[in-house]
């Protein structure tokens, strides 16, 4: 029914409206700074459109892709019961938690020219095959988003009540029929944003790209950012750039959320869910086949990682240690803020004549590229503080902008369905405020909540982007000794520290992951 | 005394207009086809949607301005009346508190609530272990403590068979005797109405019309009634 | 020197740093992010002059070279920097053009560098030949120049030269050695070549790998491998075209507020304190031999006999040309 009545609180407007405000002053501002220090508006050559093209070609087929792969994995995983699954969940997500240099190591250990499969394929007499190139970047991209898409759409199954699945076998329904009826709406529901969300993460792709994409070929538009900022000194050509990624971010989200359709399945009671339309024995082969692929293509390069560094991880000089616990904080902080953002978002965005734009708004920092937010920071900043003292203030806080779209992602589903299914009964019982938040919000929204805790400190663990413009000799984190490492000849110490942020950031998404699911 | 004072509701085509007075302490059927507005009718006077033009007074005060949780209101809606996160003593205890700050004294309130509502040993379980009469029973209890002036049902109990339907109307009848609480009940079923309730709203071709006495109506139904009861609902009669 | 932070720090640091201010003057150095490191000079260097300057040398670290000339150039005359460490002579003209640059008051040093070297603005500290790096175990057929390479089965991972100083040079050393011939070469070159990665730690890391027979370093590189590692399977392939320099300097700033701090930095740089500290951190050839000699080991190494650079001039002027160039024949 769509009723205009209660419009979202005051207090939360004011707060929603002030973390959308940050938000857009987030992604504006520094895109402004740059603007503001350029001399005169350049134009975009030929180059810089062919790696447009390029850019949107690779993140479109591997948004596609990874979505396409994430349905059957995510189904498998929703309708399997079995030891392990839990850690399996888990595991599976870290390819996305890594950061760049890691998994990428990681990925050419096994599809790399010296890697396993070349191996193998060399065993049998065949011919190495390169991944270098467009099919290196897809490969990677899908790498690196499978596991974002498999999880989010995990979260869409767990959202559709156990009752309706109960109703659905008193039915007798089939497979094909669970998912006309019950699945379908759900990703009808789901997958516009989740494909938004992913090509724009592989639209400011640039290390991948440019490691695997064998050349100047693989140019992306963050790449000419790049190379305006560093080779040329042009702030204008690098800002302009910075102005294309955003409209086509905006472009992208706006389409999104027109194309999303709200899947409106009632609450249920909590009961656990239960599966009566999957036993067939060919679709149990069929979901064991899916899950094992995918485990074999996420994890083995992990393995290949851990592998790697472990010979390496106890012996890792003091720095390092320093640098992760430098980077845990940073991480923890980065989380709080972050939520304390996202949550009035989520729930102005689900409530009634809920706003839109924030929604929208809530995208834009997938497009930002870094340097350009970096550098606009640094120029804005720069008259208060040293850029040392900014550093970890600014890291954080554009960790936190960072991570926002995949926290909002996770959570404004969830609020929805609660506003939907709770909003009148709190509505009507007088809870607001606090209260609500403490009794009602927080609790039911837990589980995404949680999720998004872990995401948010485990992509700021990883995160390279912003601080190596700002950091001094003391305040380096953990991928930045990471990097630092290798910059030092010291590969093998690089191993350790890859392993030791591997498993940092797996440790604290799994523990804010866990803490959301309870003892489900 | 409940007042809707020239109501009128739009939304899209839909349109339902209410000009009437409910009385303190009576108990009121609200019935009429299918998406007439019954339910519409109750939201409006909850506050969970607000009309496009007159007024819905409680006492001679204007209602516009206060939100849902304030109103002199009790409201049971067709389900998610619990939360299934909260123990059974929880979802009482928001009727006394909705941030559930309760004192020792509310405490006992609750556990009274319960027994009185025969889901005694049952506070710490979760909604979903209970049966749908019990889950019935525990928003009947946290209606008893909230202790409205006005108790709205949207038909909540459409769900358990005849025998505990009966049973609920029984216990809200008697809460809301304890309470003094007017009551205004959604039923489909001209039964519920002559079983329950002195008094019939008659919601149908976008007009609730003011109650009037449940006997009389039935004995002489006019037109719209007779429309909705059609031949058979009249013959048992 | 590392503390760690508590989580309540880190929003106090802001204010620490302001009242944490020292009775020392403070001499602020841009440089890449490698010299600071654990691992580089940084941590020496510092405390060799800070033993003897009765000040506080703070580095920054913005990124690698390219992004330390980026930073000053975006903070202009306002800039903190007093030093600017590490730019090299294909950044240098860029440098000088800015005109926040200050001549220096070093006088006449040796320099023990493979060309003569006289500039009133740039402090050369440390040089290198750019060379490609095998395996001695795994390749045996080493070409012998660009040609044979290209003829070559064998494969090579490189670095962009939009964002990477090797990436540069080895454009600048095709384009040295062949001049109007060098997109030929680049031609020639496409299929050896693996990627093309976005730094040096990313080639050299693919290459340790197995992901490539020959990546493009230093000719000091396998030094590290032999004495850290004690491993002597690593070689850099001569090339009879010569090998292109990369001579990293130092520079003071026109706003600096320690000009005669600044000037003892810079002084400093070409000292046996700060020489004899750069063979085994930075892995590069000391400007001036430090007095015991380079470190056992270095005496395995290659030494190019013809060495090619171009003017700081010459190489601004061929850059957009030889990027052009570059792009052209691997978009193929």
């Amino acid at each position: 029914m769509a009723d205009r009545a209660q419009p979202v609180s005051l207090g939360l407007r004011l707060l929603s409206g002030g973390a959308g405000a940050a938000l857009l002053a987030f992604v504006l501002m520094p895109l402004i700074a740059v603007i503001a220090g350029a001399e005169g508006w350049p134009r975009l050559g030929p180059q810089d459109w062919a790696a447009l093209r390029f850019t949107l070609s690779q993140a479109a087929l591997s948004a596609g892709i990874s979505v396409a792969l994430g349905i059957p994995v995510a189904r498998a995983l929703a309708r399997r019961r079995f030891p392990g699954r839990g850690l399996l969940v888990t595991l599976l997500g870290a390819p996305f938690l890594l950061p760049v240099i890691v998994a990428v190591n990681g990925l050419l250990a096994i599809f790399g020219r010296g890697g396993l499969v070349n191996d193998l394929l060399a065993a049998f007499g065949q011919d190495r095959v390169s991944v270098y190139g467009f099919g290196g970047v897809v490969l990677a991209h899908v790498f690196f988003n499978l596991p974002l898409s498999v999880r989010l759409l995990l979260q869409g199954w767990a959202a559709i009540p156990a009752e309706r699945f109960r109703l659905a076998a008193s039915l007798g329904f089939a497979p094909a029929d669970v998912a006309r009826h019950l699945e379908w709406p759900m990703l009808r529901a789901l997958v516009p944003g989740l494909f938004a969300t992913i090509f724009l993460i592989c639209l400011t792709s640039f290390a991948v790209a440019l490691t695997l994409g064998g050349g100047p070929r693989a140019t992306t538009v963050e790449l000419t950012i790049y190379q305006a900022f560093r080779f040329d000194f042009d702030l204008g050509r690098a800002a302009a750039l910075g102005l294309v990624q955003l409209v086509l971010c905006a472009a992208t989200a706006l389409l999104a959320a027109r194309l999303a359709v709200p899947s409106a399945f009632g609450a249920g009671l909590d009961r656990p869910v239960e599966r009566w339309d999957s036993s067939g024995r060919l679709i149990r082969g069929t979901d064991a086949g899916l899950l094992g692929a995918a485990s074999l293509f996420l994890l083995a390069p992990l393995a290949a990682v851990v592998a790697g560094g472990l010979p390496h991880l106890f012996d890792l000089p003091a720095p390092v240690w320093g640098a992760a616990v430098r980077s845990v904080q940073v991480a923890a902080v980065s989380t709080v803020l972050a939520l304390g953002l996202a949550l009035p978002i989520a729930l102005a965005v689900s409530g009634r004549g809920g706003a839109r734009w924030l929604e929208i708004a809530g995208m834009l920092p997938l497009a930002t590229s870094a340097l350009v937010a970096g550098t606009g920071f640094f120029l804005l900043l720069r008259g208060l503080a040293g850029p040392a003292a900014l550093a970890l203030p600014v890291t954080i806080g554009l960790n936190a902008m960072m991570a926002l779209p995949f926290v909002l992602r996770a959570v404004i589903p969830s609020a929805r369905d609660l506003q939907a299914d709770y909003g009148r009964l709190a509505d009507s019982l007088g809870m607001g405020g606090l209260a609500r938040l403490r009794i009602v919000t927080l609790p039911r929204l837990r589980r995404p909540l949680g999720f998004a805790a872990g995401l948010t400190a485990a992509l700021s663990m990883g995160d390279l982007g912003v601080i190596a413009l700002f950091a001094d000799e003391d305040h380096a984190t953990l991928p930045m000794q990471l990097y630092r490492l290798m910059g030092a000849y010291r590969t093998e110490d690089a191993a350790g520290a890859a392993l030791l942020l591997l498993l940092l950031s797996l440790g604290i998404f799994w523990l804010f992951d866990k803490g959301g699911r309870g003892d489900a | 005394m409940l007042e809707l004072d020239r109501l009128r509701i739009v939304q899209g085509a839909f349109v339902l207009e209410a000009d009437l007075a409910v009385g303190r302490g009576s108990k009121v059927a609200v019935i009429g086809p299918s998406g007439a507005g019954k339910s519409t009718l109750l939201l409006a006077i909850a506050g969970m949607i607000l009309p496009d033009s007159g007024r819905i007074r409680w006492d001679g005060m204007d209602l516009a301005d206060t939100p849902p949780g304030k109103r002199p209101v009790t409201i049971l809606f067709q389900d998610q009346n619990l939360f299934p996160h909260l123990s059974v003593a929880d979802n009482v205890g928001l009727g006394l508190s909705p941030s559930l700050h309760l004192t020792v004294e509310d405490r006992e309130a609750v556990d009274g609530a319960l027994a009185r509502t025969g889901l005694e040993g049952l506070g710490e379980r979760k909604p979903g272990t209970l049966s749908g009469g019990q889950q019935s029973r525990v928003a009947i209890a946290r209606a008893l403590l909230r202790a409205r002036p006005l108790m709205l049902l949207d038909e909540p109990f459409a769900a358990l068979g005849p025998a505990l339907k009966e049973e609920m109307l029984a216990l809200v009848g008697s809460v809301a005797a304890e309470t003094g609480a007017t009551v205004l009940t959604v039923s489909h079923d001209p039964e519920d109405a002559i079983g329950f309730a002195d008094e019939v709203i008659l919601v149908a071709n976008g007009v609730a019309t003011p109650p009037s006495p449940t006997q009389a109506l039935f004995a002489d139904p006019p037109e719209a009634l007779r429309d909705y009861l059609g031949a058979a609902g009249r013959k048992r009669l | 020197m590392k503390t760690t932070l508590s989580v309540p720090m880190i929003a106090g640091c802001l204010i620490a740093s302001v009242a944490g201010a020292e009775d020392r003057p403070v001499l602020t150095v841009y440089t890449y992010d490698s010299f600071v490191s654990d691992w580089g000079p940084g941590p020496k260097v510092e405390a060799a002059f800070e033993a003897t300057c009765g000040c506080d040398l703070k580095f920054v670290a913005p990124g690698d070279g390219a992004a330390v000339l980026a930073r000053v150039l975006l903070e202009g005359q306002s800039t903190e920097a007093d030093v600017v460490l590490g730019l090299d002579t294909n950044l240098t003209s860029r440098a000088l053009a800015s005109g926040l640059f200050a001549p220096h008051a070093a006088g006449d040093v040796a320099y023990d560098l493979p060309v003569e070297w006289r500039d009133d603005t740039f402090v050369p500290f440390d040089w290198g030949w750019f060379a490609f790096v095998y395996d001695k175990t795994k390749t045996d057929t080493v070409p012998a120049d660009f040609e044979a390479l290209a003829a070559s089965s064998l494969k090579i991972v490189i670095e962009d030269p939009r964002s990477s100083t090797p990436g540069l040079g080895l454009l600048y050393w095709i384009k040295a050695a062949y001049g109007d011939r060098a997109e030929g070469i680049w031609s020639g070159l496409a299929d050896n070549i693996v990627t093309v990665t976005p730094g040096w730690s990313e080639a050299y890391g693919l290459f340790l790998n197995g992901e490539a027979d020959m990546v493009l370093s230093y000719t000091t590189s396998p030094a590290y491998h032999l004495i850290a590692e004690s491993d002597d399977s690593k070689a850099a392939a001569p090339f009879s075209e010569g090998h292109y320099l990369q001579v990293e300097v130092a520079a003071k700033l026109k706003g600096t507020d320690q000009p005669a701090l600044a000037d003892a930095f810079l002084a400093f740089v070409t000292s046996e304190a700060f020489q004899s500290v750069i063979p085994e951190t930075n892995w590069m050839y000391p400007a001036v031999t430090p007095a015991g000699g380079l470190p056992k080991g270095f005496e395995t190494l290659i030494r190019p006999e013809k060495s090619l650079l171009f003017s700081a001039d010459e190489a601004v002027n061929l850059r957009d040309a030889a990027l052009a160039e570059w792009q052209t024949a691997l978009s193929r």
